[in-house]
């Protein structure tokens, strides 16, 4: 059932970046684009989750564990420190330059354009990269 | 590229959050792509990357339904091969190091009324703005 559920909110999550458009980096690249013409489609996508999110997470953390599993796995680090916003910055350039974040070049491999193939490859790799620099795994 | 349409973007957007809604009430999980992804990778315990494989299995197919209903994807790519592997490293090595993206960060972060999230939110939207004023506007 956990695996069932992971692969149906995976299939959610994939369908609704492809109807929000958001699977398009042209389309984002056009909202990071405040300076021409600016597309507020990511903006609106965002407000659609955060509606969801933002009315439903604090009735499903008030219940003391998940319906199918012992526990609830969350992130635990409070403080805001250097990785986290260096961090950021790295990926936000990443993100400007290419149009593409992680959810959105997964499903994009759909599209079969090479580009997307090139994109998710070289994203592994520095995933593997700062995994090996910050030493867990 | 036609016009945006937000009320798709915004019920786009709603299935999403339905999708992180769902991971989180049943599995206790955080929706985060980034790390669904790393973790697919490395995680040392099998059912851990089962699930996690299962999720990007699961955006794959969705992009594919859509595919399949609509007859082909929104997917435009306007960025050179080599600007296109360097976007992609440093895409991977920022969600990792910043531990998220804009889902974990962003959708499910937020959510939780995370300050780390909303710093790091903050911080990918201003440099991903910037780098597009950069490469659009000045160069």
């Amino acid at each position: 059932m956990l695996l069932l559920n992971a692969f149906i909110a995976g299939t959610l999550f994939g369908l609704g970046l492809a109807i929000s458009e958001m699977i398009n980096p042209a389309r984002v690249i056009g909202f990071l684009d405040v300076a021409g013409t600016w597309d507020p489609t990511l903006a609106f996508v965002m407000a659609g989750a955060l509606a969801v999110t933002v009315s439903l997470f604090p009735l499903i953390l008030k219940r003391s564990q998940p319906l199918l599993c012992g526990k609830f796995y969350l992130p635990t680090r409070q403080k805001i420190d250097r990785p986290l916003l260096l961090g950021g910055a790295l990926f936000g350039v990443g993100w400007g330059l290419g149009g593409f974040c992680p959810g959105p070049a997964l499903a994009g491999l759909v599209s079969g354009i090479s580009g997307v193939y090139f994109f998710v490859i070289a994203m592994l790799a520095g995933q593997w990269l700062a995994g090996r620099l910050t030493g867990d795994q | 590229m036609a016009e945006p349409n937000l009320v798709l973007g915004f019920l786009g957007g709603m299935l999403i959050g339905l999708a992180a809604v769902l991971l989180l009430a049943l599995n206790g999980r955080i929706a985060g792509v980034s790390g669904i992804l790393s973790g697919a990778v490395t995680a040392p315990d099998r059912f851990d990357r089962s699930w996690r494989l299962l999720f990007i299995l699961g955006l794959l197919a969705g992009a594919a339904l859509y595919r399949f209903f609509s007859g082909a994807l929104p997917v435009q790519i306007e960025t050179g091969m080599p600007t296109l592997v360097v976007a992609g490293l440093l895409v991977g090595f920022g969600t990792r190091l910043g531990s998220g993206c804009t889902s974990g960060h962003g959708v499910c972060g937020l959510a939780r009324l995370s300050p780390r999230s909303l710093a790091a939110t903050i911080t990918f939207m201003v440099f991903g703005m910037l780098t597009v004023y950069l490469t659009r506007h000045l160069f």
